[in-house]
């Protein structure tokens, strides 16, 4: 769905449904306007220069806009009145000149505007992603990636909207009413009091209308939120309500809810929709009033025809900007709302990290927990008073049940979490004064969920090692035996993978994944699942890959096919958060305990 | 739209009445000016101002009338459309749900349908009244002053120009600004989901200067086009102003001379306003017009898809039976493109020729690599899908020739993605079969191995599911719909992996339970997982669509080199004895 359209619909929805909100958008505001304002006005202060000009600007135009209604009516009183027509022919060129160069320098904040606020915008962004880059793995592990995704683009997005359109509107909309009140005063108090009169009356109307027009659109976004759910489940568990044959129950919880939505929908839309004639009603007012009064006043030769007309043309002119401000309102507070958000994020608290130089350290891959303590959330333990060691090359297997604390392990020594007691070394050193940077260039993480980026085939290997040739690209893929298939896709090294690479199956991924990792040639290797979800004759050949890349360095497998790990130097066997048992395959089957009970279940079905 | 054409029309009617009352207001200032104030008649403009009154309220009345009915149309309008497509979106087949995503049928349901209701609404208010108004005060300016209204011609026209330039050249902008702006977003979305990758290759320099082009390419368009669209309220403007001049210097001179009064004047730069706001407002509508009609046609596309399984007309009800029978009759299978019956002859079909029969009771595996067919093998008895060429015979009976209720009635069927709703873990275990006793439940939740982990959870089978069941692991939510199938007690219940995230002793359990359980029932497992398959009676092996070999385990160990391999690959030499 293009952009542009929603942008149109926004403008028209502005345009039919003055002060009401827009239909199907929730009505938010923001939990602290002033601070979010306030930091939000922090971007655009490098462009102070620009935005005094513009105000200036919009200072000029809204008065030159006044004083266009002005010269009509000396026009009309004193030369066509008078019968003088180079005298009108004076006047009606000052009327232009006004008129044009008022619309020159609304086109002038216009376009100093746009840039300014693209580019706080921009600011924002860059920094929004700057910070992202820094924040712990914890804060993206509770956020379903989605979510998160969702809430920075279309927050930004409020932001945009209001800061691009409005801004400079809402400045003019104030402005011009109150030159407006002035000049009318100047002109005639009378009229001018008669005619500020309809301005309570107005606002007291707007008020009235909203407040059931707010009742309106919360109660329809209660019932339209029930609907999407309704809808949502209905489309995604389709093919499940179609083999329960739930068909019927579904439809007619639709039906409900449907007829709930409509219900609402007539309800808030005819009250939001209320203001449009009311307002028209007061534009209408106000023409009369000046009419009906100004006629009576002018035949008692207190005012002129042309004082009239003047009035009448500041009269649409005043309430225009009227209308518009409920609306900007809703804007505004939308923005400010998504704002909140954005800055929500940016507060985030990023990784601890240890200072020092996070250049390249060859590690020999010696690795070591002493006494580990874990828990994801405060209260719960993951990880419970562990220590293992593993000498440069070893092969390390972790293996036992689903939830059992095998991936934790991995998690704590990239660090991506913090301990909680205890200690973890690598080649005597411990990780928390070591650049995280250091750390991780070291150690090379596989798992069950290849990520590929949207990008060639030779780039996504090179990501392993930006500085890398095409040679060496070449000659990791070779190694992670995934050259033969590169080699027969369409455009070979060159061709683009779809997002996340689904134009591959999941072992050319996983082979791709090896390659990369070849090409960083970390000192230790970690196997998260990596094999698991491709069927077995594939992970037969990528095993072959793997055995290659462990050769030399220190590799950390889990797996829960046993099959795959046979021939590790020592086996782990984790248990709510404990090893239980360790030592090789032939040591542990030896013992009869739990990992003999694991591989055996493998084969009960031929034992029996 | 149809049970909606009176409504319209009273609408309709209402507004043109409205355009009639909205120019009369000009008129009559007219002339309070010219017959009041020019000749000093002070009962006139009494009147006149009293009529005005009369007048605006009555409007008012009208457009509220109009509003009211205008919104029940197009809320009714979008009722009954969200309806409709609902009911075909759950009348389509797998197949027809293969070639259309979710996400794609839920912003039909959605945003098409808002986008169509905008249409009606605007169509039967702003989009009707803003035209007529303009034809109401061109007419009246014409014959308030045919010399003055030519003079303003040039103008009109360049305006007119203006406004096709303006939404002729602000699509394709914003279509580029659009354009950059998913890149973008393609560029965070890769970040955050590859968090993980981004940070254990310390490649966060990279994203940053990846993401810093994508955003100084967007700003840059975003300028441009900001700088673009910002131009034509000013330019329109002064279109408008020029008007104003025009006719107070054009009708100034005139007045002079005698052929115009100041009250026409007046009336005049009044109905130059009301002309030239409905340009402007139609500029801003012409994009919503043209984003309904969008709509609108891809509603229709939904709305015409044929579901590509119906019973036939003559098809009978399955007769009630416990011992069920399934026989393959050399099948074949294809997916068509677009719905169309695919070739059986192409060499890319996903069954080739299958052909086996399960007695009741038995047990059947069918084990193979991804993508093999194996899903599609076993939709094919519920008639999920239609075989492209041979028959599934079910109680000896062509599933094309029962109707799909009394087949489902007798199949039960546990899908590869192990989807839950939200709601209680009762809920869904009863999704099936409502009126469920809570033993039946339970029974069904043992079997399952199930029962275990529901019993530890604070409220048992009370406990809250999350959509989707995004608060149960893997292989705690196969579990769950592994009951959820068998609460209904079919005599056939088909196994798609759904047990590839329970652990192997666990999977065993479930099957010893299931086939002490079903007893008569038959039992058709899929598999990638050897161990999976080891207590069948009768293993197929599926490879590029063909059965290459059957038997148990034990015979095909003997017979199948490719079985052979599977097993090696998976559970390695020396198998202890």
């Amino acid at each position: 769905m293009s952009d542009q359209p929603q942008r149109a619909r926004d403008a028209a929805a502005t345009a039919m449904a003055p002060g009401g909100p827009r239909p199907g958008v929730r009505i938010e505001r923001a939990r602290d306007t002033r601070g979010t304002l306030r930091r939000l006005g922090g971007y655009f202060s490098p462009f102070r220069a620009q935005l005094l000009f513009v105000s200036g600007c919009v200072v000029g135009y809204t008065l030159l806009g006044l004083l266009g209604p002005y010269l009509m009516g000396r026009a009309i009183d004193r030369y066509v009145g008078g019968h003088d027509a180079s005298g009108l022919a004076r006047t009606a060129l000052w009327m232009l000149a006004a008129y044009l160069s008022s619309n020159l320098l609304q086109l002038v904040a216009n376009w100093v505007m746009a840039s300014v606020s693209q580019r706080a915008l921009s600011d924002l962004r860059s920094r929004l992603f700057g910070h992202l880059q820094r924040l712990s793995m914890a804060f993206f592990d509770q956020r379903p990636a989605g979510e998160l995704m969702s809430r920075l683009t279309s927050d930004i997005d409020a932001v945009n909207q209001a800061v691009s359109q409005n801004i400079t509107s809402l400045l003019a909309s104030v402005l011009s009413m109150v030159g407006i009140v002035v000049a009318m005063f100047v002109l005639d108090h009378w009229l001018a009091l008669a005619a500020v009169l309809v301005v309570p009356l107005m606002l007291w109307f707007t008020r009235f209308v909203a407040v059931y027009t707010r009742r309106g659109f919360r109660e329809l976004q209660k019932e339209l939120g029930q609907l999407n759910a309704v809808m949502e489940e209905g489309l995604s568990g389709l093919r499940i309500v179609k083999i329960f044959r739930r068909t019927d129950a579904v439809v007619e919880r639709f039906d409900r809810h449907n007829q709930s939505v409509y219900e609402s929908s007539v309800y808030a839309n005819s009250y939001a929709l209320l203001l449009m004639p009311l307002t028209a009603v007061l534009g209408n007012l106000f023409v009369i009033v000046l009419a009906g009064l100004g006629g009576y006043l002018a035949l008692a030769g207190l005012v002129s025809v042309g004082v009239i007309a003047t009035f009448i043309n500041y009269g649409q002119n005043f309430i225009n900007p009227l209308r518009q401000l409920s609306n900007l309102y809703n804007t505004v507070q939308a923005a400010l709302a998504g704002a909140e958000r954005v800055f929500e994020v940016l507060d985030e608290d990023v990784e601890v990290d240890a200072t020092g130089s996070a250049a390249r350290r060859r590690f020999r891959g010696h690795v070591r927990f002493e006494h580990v303590d874990f828990g994801y959330t405060p209260g719960s333990t993951t990880i419970a008073d562990m220590s293992l060691e593993a000498k440069p090359g070893e092969l390390v297997a972790l293996v036992g049940p689903t939830g059992a604390g095998k991936t934790t392990i991995v998690n704590l020594l990239t660090r991506f979490y913090e301990l909680r007691s205890g200690s973890i070394l690598i080649d005597g050193t411990d990780l928390r004064g070591l650049p995280k940077a250091a750390l991780r260039r070291e150690l090379g993480i596989v798992l069950q969920d290849t990520f590929l980026f949207s990008d060639s085939v030779l780039e996504n290997i090179r990501y392993g090692r930006l500085d890398a040739t095409d040679e060496e690209v070449m000659e990791a893929a070779r190694l992670a035996e995934a050259d033969p298939f590169i080699r027969l896709l369409p455009h070979g090294y060159q061709t683009r993978l779809a997002e996340r690479g689904s134009n591959l199956s999941q072992g050319q991924r996983q082979l791709l994944a090896i390659a990369r990792t070849i090409l960083a040639d970390p000192a230790i290797l970690i196997l998260d699942e990596a094999t698991s979800s491709v069927d077995t004759r594939t992970e037969a050949r990528i095993q072959k890959a793997l055995l290659g890349l462990m050769k030399g360095r220190t590799s950390f497998v889990i797996a829960h096919r046993l099959s795959t790990i046979r021939e590790a130097t020592q086996i782990l066997v984790i248990k709510d958060g404990a090893i239980i048992e360790r030592g090789t395959h032939d040591q542990l089957l030896g013992q009869h305990g739990f990992y003999e009970h694991l591989y055996r279940s493998q084969f009960r079905g031929v034992a029996s | 739209m149809k049970p909606y054409r009176g409504l319209s029309l009273v609408a309709l009617l209402l507004l043109a009445t409205l355009v009639v009352f909205d120019l009369a207001i000009p008129r009559l200032v007219q002339r309070i000016i010219d017959e009041g104030i020019g000749k000093r008649d002070r009962a006139l403009v009494i009147h006149t101002s009293l009529l005005m009154l009369a007048v605006s309220a009555l409007s008012t009345l009208i457009a509220i009338g109009n509003n009211v009915t205008s919104v029940r149309v197009g809320e009714g309008v979008a009722r009954d459309l969200r309806r409709a497509l609902f009911l075909k979106m759950q009348s389509f087949s797998y197949g027809n749900l293969d070639r259309a995503q979710t996400g794609q049928l839920l912003v039909r349901l959605t945003s098409d349908v808002n986008a169509v209701k905008g249409l009606v609404q605007i169509s039967l208010r702003i989009g009707t009244r803003a035209p007529l108004m303009m034809l109401g005060s061109l007419a009246l300016m014409v014959s308030t002053s045919r010399d003055l209204a030519l003079s303003l011609l040039p103008l009109l026209l360049v305006t007119s120009a203006l406004i096709v330039f303006f939404v002729l050249k602000t699509e394709p902008l914003f279509r580029k600004v659009q354009l950059k702006l998913d890149a973008l977003n393609g560029v965070l979305q890769e970040n955050i989901a590859g968090a993980r990758l981004v940070k254990s290759l310390v490649r966060a320099e990279r994203e940053i200067e990846r993401f810093g082009v994508a955003n100084s390419e967007l700003t840059d368009r975003s300028i441009a086009v900001s700088k673009f669209s910002s131009t034509m309220m000013p330019a329109l403007t002064s279109c408008i102003n020029i008007g104003t001049v025009v006719v107070i210097w054009a009708g100034g001179l005139q007045t002079i001379h005698g052929r115009l009064t100041l009250g026409q004047i007046v009336a005049f730069a009044n109905y130059l306003l009301s002309t030239m706001t409905p340009l402007v407002l139609m500029t801003m509508l012409s994009n919503m017009w043209a984003a309904g009609f969008a709509s609108l046609r891809r509603v229709e596309e939904v709305l015409s898809t044929e579901p590509e399984i119906r019973d036939r007309p003559d098809a009978k009800q399955l007769p009630a039976a416990s011992r069920v029978d399934v026989r393959f009759d050399d099948v074949w299978f294809a997916y068509g493109e677009n719905g169309e019956p695919a070739d059986a002859e192409v060499s890319e079909a996903v069954l080739q020729g299958i052909a086996f029969a399960a007695q009741p009771g038995q047990m059947l595996a069918i084990l193979g690599a991804t993508g093999v067919g194996k899903s599609t093998l076993v939709n094919l008895i519920p008639r999920l899908y239609e075989v492209t060429r041979g028959a599934v015979l079910v109680q000896g009976l062509d599933v094309r020739d029962v109707t799909q209720a009394s087949l489902l009635d007798r199949v039960a069927i546990v899908p590869q993605e192990a989807l839950l709703f939200a709601g209680t873990v009762r809920e869904n275990l009863a999704y099936g079969k409502p009126h469920a006793t809570d033993a039946e439940l339970e029974a069904a939740a043992r079997a399952a191995q199930a029962h275990d982990f529901i019993s530890q959870l604070p409220e048992q089978y009370g406990a809250r599911v999350a959509p989707r069941g995004s608060n149960f692991s893997g292989g705690q939510r196969q579990r769950l719909c592994i009951a959820r199938a068998l609460v209904l007690e079919a005599s056939i219940l088909i196994l798609d992996d759904s047990t590839s995230a329970v652990d192997i002793e666990t999977e065993g359990k479930i099957q010893d339970a299931l086939r002490a359980r079903a007893g008569a029932g038959t039992l058709f497992v899929v598999a990638q997982r050897i161990s999976s398959v080891l207590r069948a009676d009768r293993i197929l092996v599926l490879e590029h669509g063909r059965i290459v070999a059957q038997g148990t385990h034990a015979e095909l160990l003997q017979s199948s080199p490719i079985y052979r391999e599977i097993y090696d690959s998976q559970l390695g030499a020396g198998v202890p004895a």
